[in-house]
């Protein structure tokens, strides 16, 4: 490429090139934003208690051990789903109970398991924090995950 | 050393350095809970170690590339920085800013998204910091002259602290909140860092290989250009299955495919540069170290990515120990080495000796790369086995884990020889001066 392309040619290239693919991405991340709040996600059923179990899930960092929708730290298992796998959408009330007792019962004190901790969450938080896996388990994936092991 | 102020790239070498150590003993004690899962678990759980772990990883690469942009911007700028002073000052913010989130760490203060985890007051000082050294950067470069590769250097970490903003926008709704999550964690590693190291790895090009400016400068606009023509709409390739619209699926498997590209052209270029150059530099170890992190940029992001970028492939692995595998080979590749590589390239000019302790210095190097690839085989055949049982099978998620435990505890020796490695790197980088260039070495 000694002749046909210039360092100057390059360069002209790269600052176009780049500024087109990105406002290519901003104005499809734009209609991904629109698609999220009016077609794959429950916008109606997202609610105060959700969002404030969104904010539980934070703030006791879930997220480096779990996975969800397939993002964090896959030492524990993908609760994206867990709401589907608990039978929640059958029976919504045995696996509210199922996961507040789950929750409830760590540490487990298995040898050789890994370790949840405990964490000191009261009645409704406990809520929240399952509205909002539930809400979550409502998310158009595009059928994912294959099976609901996560 | 040409410009007295190159030695404000010192003190951030060695930070850096010392949080390497450290991500590198939270990265050994996760490993260790995975094959002994009752290790520490009452006073330090597994997410306090991981986001230690990963948190570390990102504030000492930053921290890295400031000391190599303070290093280089004087010589290729032909002027002095504009302010020691506020080098330190913007140093020292940093510091406190990351050893005060990593303390709080420890006590359980964090936010809740992955790696974005720092207490609110720390990712202010990390702003403001970062703004005090762009700004710093920025005037140096432009009283003096203007290069490709202050430029491009300049332009990513410019565009780092504009998409860095996103880490401060935390929509209620979980797809939305990843959508833009993902404008701060992929439009850094795979889009803005890259012009980053392109940058450097040029910088070191031009100096160890002596071959034209003019060839070298042409080279990165054109590696820089795949990187985001490839790497923008590649983002995609997370869009998969978080709730957006179905044509990121073909659309992002072509482009992220195409991610492939930038790393093969600059482990092309590292090496036709090494080839062609006609300077025998006498720095054989940070020659070593560059060629290195190209060529193991090139296996660890870009074929290590392309391996589970396809969605119809995405779809079974993502979320497993591929992903693990991939990320960090990734990260040692394309940024650990290349630091390392400018750190192994700028001391000796930093403490006015002739290249020296450059055995021991490639030492750490095949201990610390072979390592990092046995690792990484190893997270990749865990995470094949994974995929098959978990996500073709349906097995459960903690009997498949019990079926990995072999390949875990060999990630772990992995892990205590990269450790093994890094004090290696630290002797022959800060230790004592005893071996001198190899005598047949021209200045």
């Amino acid at each position: 490429m000694s002749d046909v392309l210039t360092r100057s040619a390059a360069r002209n290239i790269f600052y176009g090139g780049s500024l087109f693919f990105f406002i290519l991405f901003a104005g499809l991340t734009a209609h991904t934003h629109w698609y999220m709040v009016t077609t794959s996600t429950d916008s109606e059923a997202l609610t105060d208690s959700v969002k404030r179990g969104k904010h539980v899930w934070e703030e006791n960092s879930c997220i480096n051990c779990h996975s969800i929708l397939g993002e964090g730290a896959y030492f524990a298992p993908e609760l994206g789903n867990v709401w589907t796998r608990y039978g929640g959408r059958e029976n919504a009330e045995t696996a509210r109970a199922g996961l507040k007792g789950w929750i409830r019962a760590q540490p487990l004190n298995v040898p050789g398991r890994r370790v949840m901790p405990k964490f000191d969450l009261d009645e409704e938080e406990l809520d929240a924090l399952i509205d909002f896996l539930q809400w979550t388990d409502s998310i158009d994936t595009q059928d994912w995950p294959p099976t609901p092991a996560g | 050393m040409k410009y007295e102020t190159q030695r404000v790239a010192y003190p951030f070498f060695a930070v850096a350095m010392a949080l390497f150590a450290l991500q590198v003993v939270f990265g050994i004690m996760a490993a260790t809970v995975y094959v002994m899962p009752e290790f520490l678990a009452e006073a330090m759980p597994f997410h306090i170690m991981r986001m230690s772990h990963t948190n570390l990883l990102v504030v000492w690469l930053l921290m890295g590339f400031m000391g190599c942009t303070y290093y280089l911007m004087p010589e290729e700028a032909e002027q002095e920085i504009h302010s020691p002073m506020i080098a330190y000052i913007q140093l020292a913010i940093f510091a406190v800013a990351g050893a005060g989130a990593l303390l709080s760490y420890q006590l359980g203060i964090h936010e809740g998204r992955e790696f974005l985890e720092q207490p609110l007051w720390s990712k202010i000082l990390i702003t403001i910091s970062f703004l005090m050294f762009l700004y710093n950067t920025s005037m140096t470069l432009l009283k003096g002259r203007k290069t490709a590769i202050n430029l491009v250097l300049m332009l990513g970490l410019w565009l780092a602290a504009v998409f860095w903003l996103f880490a401060f926008f935390n929509p209620s709704n979980l797809a939305v909140d990843k959508l833009y999550w993902w404008w701060v964690v992929h439009l850094w590693v795979e889009g803005v860092w890259e012009l980053i190291m392109a940058s450097l790895l040029a910088y070191l090009l031009i100096k160890m290989t002596g071959v034209d400016r003019e060839v070298i400068e042409k080279w990165l606009y054109v590696i820089i250009g795949l990187a985001l023509f490839s790497g923008l709409l590649g983002t995609g390739h997370h869009y998969y299955w978080i709730g957006a619209p179905g044509y990121w699926q073909p659309l992002s498997s072509i482009f992220s495919t195409l991610e492939v590209l930038p790393f093969f052209a600059m482990v092309m270029f590292a090496f036709f540069m090494f080839w062609k150059g006609r300077r025998n530099h006498p720095n054989k170890s940070a020659m070593l170290w560059t060629l290195g992190s190209a060529t193991l940029a090139f296996f660890g992001a870009g074929v290590w990515g392309f391996m589970h970028t396809l969605s119809f492939i995405n779809y079974y692995t993502h979320g497993t120990q591929v992903t693990a595998a991939h990320g960090h080979l990734a990260f040692f590749g394309a940024y650990v080495m290349m630091v390392l590589a400018v750190i192994t390239y700028a001391m000796p000019q930093l403490r006015r000796a002739q290249p020296y302790n450059q055995v021991t210095n490639m030492w750490s190097f095949w201990l610390m790369t072979s390592a990092m690839c046995f690792m990484t085989f190893t997270l990749t055949f865990a995470g094949v086995v994974q995929t098959h049982l978990q996500r073709v099978m349906g097995m459960n998620y903690m009997e498949v884990q019990d079926q990995l435990q072999l390949f875990y505890f060999m990630r772990l020796g992995a892990g205590v020889v990269v450790a093994i490695a890094a004090v290696t790197f630290f002797i022959s980088i800060f230790g004592p001066v005893k071996e001198q260039a190899p005598a047949t070495a021209e200045a």
